[in-house]
């Protein structure tokens, strides 16, 4: 049963603290826009500094877009991960469909030397990335629901996700050593993660598709209920496994492929923002824990995004290291607190 | 509930049941007849690796038979969709629950999935239903509590009581008696009893515990290598199927006490 009034009070929190992480995130920079401005420039109003009014509308807004979409898309894809494969460890990157976003990439990116030069000027556009990047990461998470329905054992899916990983990154490797210094480049700065290079196209490509993974994995609410008893009881319930497993890849690798196209491979997320809305919340159900994990998700992406900015400063660090510094502690705490990690 | 005509709820007729491979069929039983009715307790017994699971697995649909008949409500087993399988059928499987991490009610409210929209929402009679299944297991004292916070007696309740709020006419347990002391043994047995009279649904169980099973069942089968027994449990006694069970240099059935002493 939902108990409203119990959770009205963290939800209603939650959503002051995103829109101030949202404005914090809008003011700061290596150039700082006082808050009046922004507000002014948020709302249509003209301001007379236009370089001002350039960073916001054109610069730091659809940034800032981009962050919420991607904390919010990766929480939520790691979300289905831990219900669907019964592992409270499971995300996009231990399942190594992050990999197999990376491995479509760098096949784009890098394999145009072996496709030839006339086919790689028409391969390397956004596009073709988002549809590799999706593709890779759609294939490896429909290799591992296979090996897992032969492999009962949660630990051993865990484990070919890591070989999957590892498999990739020999391949990147291989792709890398035949790849020009310039091709190269390109992909260590997509792996670096990047939230800034969208376009208000881009943004919007990049939100539709969002939308629809959202809309998928509200449609899965009841099935991924049902599957906290586990498939078998799933199924006794009247549940039609196949079709709910197949939404909730789907929903998945649209989620987690198109972001990590986007935004590159950005670590930890998809792990770590589940466990701390259940923490919150203290529930497994996913009517609350979808809506949670859009708001802390969105939160902390931008809270990452402005400490990657560096404010007052030219320099711009790579978001998956500031990810990666927030979230690994996060879960190394929830092991060595609760001792064990529930889903 | 007294009824002069009961009705059949499950019936199997010529019964097969095994699996089948690439290197050809496993039979594991054949020749299965069974007539369950209205508002019975029905225990499956038999030693360990005779086919009980496999009988039961096959009764609901999880692996198919081999060959014969199976109807449960006068409708064969296999034209039952999904759904409309879990209206008349609820299982209590000896697998724990996948998430540990929901509260007994959260389980026993996911028991009404089969009748609820596609957004999962209860509606006043899904409430109505739990709360009767909340009070039929006497459960009331733990119902907010996370299912990692409950004894392996209490979770079993729990269990049952989800079964019970799927509101189907046949519940089938696969021993729901494991890892239970002596005392809630019994508890969960008696419980069994009661739900059965009181609901008139039939509950069917596989379970060790034949001295208790004797003692509370209105019929139990007895399944060995050649053949599955379906009779009350004095009509088992009368005709020494009990002493088919296992083999006799260890153990022998004893009428007079009802029990299995150990041969000295």
């Amino acid at each position: 049963m939902i108990n409203l009034s119990k959770n009205t009070g963290p939800f209603i929190i939650l959503a002051i603290l995103l829109v101030f992480c949202l404005i914090a995130n809008l003011s700061l920079g290596s150039v700082s826009v006082p808050l009046k401005f922004v507000f002014r420039s948020l709302f249509g109003g003209t301001i007379e500094n236009e370089s001002w009014q350039y960073i916001i509308q054109d610069y730091r807004l659809p940034k800032a877009i981009t962050a919420i979409i991607v904390g919010s898309g990766l929480g939520i894809s790691g979300l289905l991960m831990q219900t669907l494969f019964r592992n409270p460890l499971a995300g996009p990157f231990v399942l190594g469909i992050s990999s197999g976003a990376s491995l479509g990439v760098a096949l784009v990116i890098m394999g145009a030397t072996f496709f030839g030069a006339t086919f790689a000027a028409l391969l390397v556009s956004k596009w073709s990335l988002i549809i590799a990047s999706s593709l890779g990461s759609f294939i490896v998470l429909l290799v591992v629901i296979t090996v897992s329905s032969k492999v009962r054992d949660t630990m051993a899916i865990l484990i070919i996700g890591l070989m999957f990983a590892s498999i990739t990154a020999a391949l990147v490797s291989v792709l890398s050593y035949f790849a020009s210094a310039e091709q190269l480049q390109q992909y260590i700065f997509w792996g670096f993660g990047s939230l800034g290079n969208l376009s208000w196209s881009e943004v919007l490509i990049l939100f539709l598709i969002y939308i629809f993974g959202l809309f998928l994995s509200i449609v899965s609410i009841k099935a991924l209920n049902t599957l906290l008893l586990g498939e078998n009881y799933a199924k006794s319930l009247g549940l039609n496994l196949k079709q709910s497993r197949m939404i909730i890849i789907i929903a998945t690798s649209l989620l987690a492929g198109t972001i990590t196209a986007f935004a590159g491979p950005i670590a930890f997320i998809g792990l770590a923002i589940p466990h701390i809305a259940r923490q919150i919340f203290s529930t497994s159900n996913h009517k609350i824990l979808l809506p949670a994990i859009f708001l802390i998700g969105a939160m902390v992406m931008l809270i990452c995004d402005s400490i990657a900015q560096i404010p007052m400063s030219d320099y711009t660090l790579p978001i998956n290291a500031i990810t990666s510094l927030f979230g690994a502690p996060i879960v190394i705490w929830l092991l060595v607190r609760k001792r064990k990690m529930i889903f | 509930m007294v009824e002069i005509k009961p009705n059949i709820v499950l019936k199997t007729i010529d019964l097969k049941i095994g699996y089948q491979n690439k290197s050809g069929t496993i039979l594991i039983g054949e020749q299965i007849d069974l007539e369950f009715y209205e508002g019975e307790l029905i225990g499956l017994v038999g030693a360990n690796g005779i086919g009980k699971s496999t009988l039961l697995r096959t009764l609901t649909k999880v692996q198919p038979k081999l060959d014969g008949k199976i109807v449960i409500n006068e409708t064969n087993l296999e034209d039952f969709d999904l759904n409309a399988l879990a209206m008349a059928l609820s299982v209590v499987l000896t697998e724990s629950i996948a998430s540990k991490n929901l509260s007994a009610y959260e389980v026993i409210a996911l028991g009404r999935q089969p009748y609820t929209n596609w957004f999962g929402n209860l509606n006043s009679e899904d409430l109505e239903k739990i709360d009767e299944a909340i009070s039929r297991t006497q459960i009331d004292g733990f119902i907010n509590k996370k299912c990692f916070e409950l004894s392996d007696g209490q979770l079993q309740k729990v269990m049952i009581a989800r079964a019970l709020a799927q509101d189907t006419d046949l519940i089938i347990l696969d021993e729901p008696t494991t890892h239970l002391d002596m005392y809630h043994k019994a508890q969960i047995l008696t419980l069994l009893r009661t739900l059965s009279k009181e609901t008139g649904k039939t509950i069917l169980f596989s379970s060790h515990e034949i001295d208790l099973a004797i003692q509370l069942c209105d019929k139990m089968i007895i399944m060995t290598k050649e053949q599955s027994l379906l009779d009350t449990p004095e009509g088992h006694i009368a005709q020494g199927h009990f002493s088919r069970l296992f083999p006799k240099d260890l153990i022998v059935f004893d009428p007079e006490t009802k029990a299995f002493r150990v041969n000295k």
